[in-house]
Order: C-alpha cells, then structure tokens, then sequence
C-alpha cells in the first residue's frame, strides 16, 4: 500500500472520529431517553418510520463506524497477529463492506 | 520500590544480565554509598567483583548519554539515577528493544539506521556565496525546533516504546523527533521527501501516543508531540497529493 493512501487512511480515521464522538453523543441520549421514559418499541417504531432526519443520522453512523473500525482493526492485527499485506486489507475492505451494508439494512428496518 | 529514608541497609543486592538476548542474572551484594548512583554499582562490580562484566558510559555527568540502561525495568541513564530513586534491590539489564552485544553493552546501530531511513539530515538549498539565512528565533518554526533539538541519541526512548517492540520496522520516537526539527527548517530542501520518509505504517501513524517516550526522556524533550506535528504535516502533503 502506498504512503500516500496509508496518511489518507489515518486522516479518514481521525474524521471519522470526530463524527462517531457526536454521533455516540446523540445516541446515548436517545437510548438514555428510550429507557428513562420507558418508550416501547411500537412507539421508538412510530417515531422512527418515515422519519428522514433520523434515518440520515443512522446511515452516517454505519458508515462511519464501518470506516472507522476496518482502518483501527488494520492496525490492531498488524501488531497483535503481526499480520500485514494485501490479504488482510482485503479483509477489512469486505468487513467495512459487510458493516455498511448490514448496518444500513438495520437502518431501513426502522425507516420503513 | 523506594528505600525508606534513612535507610540502615549496608549493602545492596544486585542482579546483573550476563549474555546476550538470552543469558541469565547474576547476583551481586554491593557496598551502600551515601550517595550513590546505579553507575557507581555497575562501575564497583566490573571493578572489585566480576572484571568480565561489560558495560558503557563516557562523561558520567549527564551529558553523553552513553550510560542509559534498564535498572528495574525502566529505561533511564544509570549516571543520573540515585540508588536511593530505586531503592535498595536492583535489577540491571541492557536497554530493550536492541541486540545486545554483551552483557548491558547493545548494539545501537538500528537505532540509527533509522535515524538514516527517516532523513534526519540536513539538505542543503544554498551555499557560501548565498549570504547568511534570516531565521528569526521566536518564529513558530524555530520554536518548534528548539523544543525537540537537544536530543543526543541515548536511545531511552526507543527502549521505552511498546511500539517499537510491536513493530521491529517503527522508525521510533528519536529518529522522528529529529525529522520534526528538520521538516520546521525553513533553510532545508528536503520537507516532502522526508515527510514521505516519516509518514504511513513504519512511520509516525504507527505511533499511538502512549507517552513513555516523553515521560523517559532525560532531556525533557516531547517526541510525542513531534510524531503529532509530523502527522498533521504528513495529512496536509498528502491531501495536495504531493506526498
């Protein structure tokens, strides 16, 4: 992999970051929220169906955890398996595929 | 371990590493000096108990850093640590993360090739007939670089870096420490081939701030805080598709 791509890779991890922090955020509210006030699912259901704004800010966290898991997850299988190469950024690339993808198809449960 | 104060103990047990990378301690009881530094013990035993015993040091004042070893687990310049900081149970092995020669004497040259492989070199841009280089001293460069410049190579740091031992290609904390002060001058001719030497997995993104090297080294200098400018530098070059 080239220098190049692998600073990309950090930058991409480090904006990702700064996402996921605001995106935790706002996440543990609404769970915190869900919980306190003992909201069913039948009714997180109707508030989340049809509801663009929420969809949006789901499928932006999917996407950033995907990104931000595979590139973290290079770095902690190099170090712990000693394990680099093409073969194991090809994992990770199908893993942040798959994430993305299953986490969207989540994110349309809800929408839907 | 810290002795108490006003420790009555008269002598010291100490265990030396013999060998190479594998070896055994060996035990020895060294006479307690009121005031007395881990050299002075190494020094005592090579001298009165075991003359094989293979050691370095130079100036024996802190200047040099040629004395640096690993005394109960930590990395830290022998001439420059009391005995009373450790207390009175020693353990002196020769610095991580480098072959070992023999006994507490490694071999620094990897430490130093990868000073080489981060271009911690200057590159000239001018010569003699160009007149003199204005660098104003309180410029945010110039002060970047009198911040990491008094490095003089002792190696605590890199013995210090659990990075360093997971990856045998990390350029390490020195070598990149050194580049930082060589990216912030203005006078070189060399920032993007050096940042592209520095930056990606065997460089400064394989550090994850764990600050052993900055909370070790002996002259205060901060390599962390280098690696963090490297990688803003690095990002920057790389976003303009320069690097």
């Amino acid at each position: 992999m080239k220098v190049r791509t692998q600073v990309l890779l950090w930058g991409a991890q480090r904006y990702t970051a700064m996402v996921l922090v605001f995106c935790v955020v706002v996440h543990l509210i609404t769970i915190v929220y869900a919980t306190r006030y003992g909201l069913t699912a039948a009714q997180i259901l109707d508030r989340t169906q049809g509801n663009l704004g929420w969809a949006a800010f789901y499928a932006l966290f999917v996407a950033a955890v995907a990104v931000h898991a595979a590139i973290g997850m290079r770095a902690i299988l190099s170090e712990l398996l000693d394990w680099r190469g093409a073969a194991l950024d090809a994992l990770l690339v199908c893993g942040a595929v798959g994430l993305t993808l299953w986490g969207w198809r989540a994110v349309w449960g809800v929408f839907a | 371990m810290t002795a108490p104060v006003g420790s009555t103990a008269r002598t010291l047990e100490v265990r030396v590493w013999r060998g190479k990378e594998a070896g055994r301690y060996q035990s020895f009881e060294v006479p307690r000096q009121e005031s007395q530094t881990i050299l002075d013990v190494v020094t005592y035993i090579q001298r009165e108990l075991d003359h094989t015993l293979a050691y370095r040091y130079a100036c024996r004042v802190g200047m040099c850093g040629s004395c640096a070893m690993t005394i109960n687990g930590k990395a830290r310049w022998t001439c420059r640590t009391h005995v009373t900081s450790v207390g009175d149970r020693l353990e002196i092995a020769p610095l991580a993360n480098l072959p070992v020669v023999k006994d507490l004497v490694t071999d620094m040259a990897p430490f130093f090739d990868k000073w080489a492989r981060a271009k911690g070199h200057f590159h000239a841009t001018q010569t003699r007939r160009d007149g003199f280089a204005a660098v104003r001293p309180d410029s945010p460069q110039r002060l970047q670089i009198d911040a990491a410049i008094e490095c003089i190579g002792c190696g605590v740091c890199y013995s210090s870096c659990d990075v360093v031992h997971w990856l045998p290609e990390f350029l390490g904390p020195a070598a990149l420490n050194r580049a930082w002060t060589l990216v912030n001058d203005v006078r070189d001719g060399a920032r993007v081939e050096r940042l592209a030497a520095v930056a990606g997995d065997a460089g400064c993104h394989a550090c994850h701030t764990q600050m052993t090297c900055t909370e070790r080294c002996p002259k205060r200098l901060q390599p962390t805080a280098a690696i963090a400018g490297l990688k803003r530098a690095s990002l920057v070059v790389a976003l303009a598709g320069a690097l």
